[in-house]
């Protein structure tokens, strides 16, 4: 297909969503990421039964705890589609991608830029 | 298990709101167990703190240890050589491991990170109930294994009262009543002359209403 997506999204392969911890996309957001997501297999659909749908819920709270800390939950998004569906994957980059820099970077990345 | 619950952070904030150093301590113990105030957690809130006062312009230094347990002497004393670096010291242990923490290091403030509840069992992950209210003189030999005094809102002796319905209790219809449930496993233990048998008053001076309690075994001291 070869298919185009933006570059400013880093790639990090997990074997499973389920493999996901709060504290990941924690230190993502302290080190700087202007955004996070995380595209899992479709509910129902996971190959280990129910690791996305604890991805789903990992990623909730990620949100509250971003919500809490100023930074903003609306930058962490689980996205579900097929293994095979490369053009939904294009979409999904896209959207967040758009999304993110409506957005405009993480606040403590600028904080921690003017402190240095 | 002592079961604790998350402090809501924003609480923690104001704790520690004017600290420059601060350390995140956890407990491999109990809290751990009950989601609480483990490692996993500890690094949570460390970072959740982190991103606070960063997203404030605030620079703060923020530490993570998770100690074995914090209720015995020689674990809390693996950060003695640490614990005057920091202003503020939030303990993730229950209010046991918190408090033994300050008495133990006078010169930081320490402050507690969990909401300590009860004696409880994990049912399911992310469920836990309470079993015990250690009342230090246990009756569960007579009762068939199950609490009056931890699982009756009345903690009545000889029950079950009249407003047990069908089963669950008044104060709450997901309640069990405690009676039905000493009622039904003596019939299934072939017991129940034992619930005819009246329970005498139970002496209270073991629970809290004698003060602090305290066991002394001077079989096992050194």
């Amino acid at each position: 297909m070869r298919l185009q997506y933006p570059a400013n999204v880093k790639i990090i392969r997990l074997p499973c969503t389920g493999k996901i911890d709060l504290i990941h996309i924690l230190r993502a957001f302290e080190k700087g990421a202007d955004g996070v997501y995380v595209v899992g297999c479709l509910e129902g659909g996971c190959h280990y039964i129910g690791g996305n749908l604890r991805a789903r819920k990992r990623v909730e709270q990620a949100r509250k705890i971003l919500d809490l800390t100023g930074i903003g939950g609306e930058r962490v998004q689980m996205y579900n589609l097929s293994a095979s569906d490369g053009p939904l994957f294009v979409q999904y980059a896209i959207e967040m991608n758009e999304k993110i820099l409506e957005l405009g970077p993480n606040p403590i990345k600028l904080k921690k830029d003017a402190a240095a | 298990m002592i079961v604790a619950d998350k402090k809501p952070v924003e609480e923690i904030i104001d704790y520690v709101t004017d600290c420059k150093n601060i350390l995140v301590l956890g407990c491999n113990e109990c809290v751990t167990v009950c989601e609480a105030g483990g490692k996993k957690e500890v690094e949570v809130l460390a970072s959740t703190l982190r991103m606070c006062f960063l997203n404030q312009g605030t620079e703060v230094s923020i530490d993570e240890i998770t100690l074995e347990r914090q209720c015995d002497h020689e674990y809390l004393e693996e950060i003695r050589d640490v614990a005057d670096r920091y202003d503020a010291i939030i303990s993730l242990a229950c209010g046991v491991g918190v408090q033994f923490m300050a008495e133990k290091y006078h010169s930081v403030p320490i402050y507690p990170g969990v909401n300590t509840c009860f004696l409880g069992a994990t049912e399911k992950r992310g469920l836990w109930t309470e079993r015990c209210q250690a009342c230090g003189n246990c009756m569960l030999a007579i009762t068939g294994g199950i609490c009056p005094v931890s699982r009756c809102a009345k903690r009545i002796l000889n029950g079950p009262c009249g407003g047990s319905s069908n089963g669950k209790c008044e104060i709450n219809k997901d309640l069990d009543c405690a009676w039905q449930l000493i009622i039904d496993r003596l019939k299934a233990l072939d017991r129940l002359e034992d619930y005819e048998k009246i329970c005498s008053i139970k002496d209270w001076s073991t629970d809290r209403a004698g003060g602090p309690r305290k066991v002394v075994r001077e079989d096992v001291q050194s």
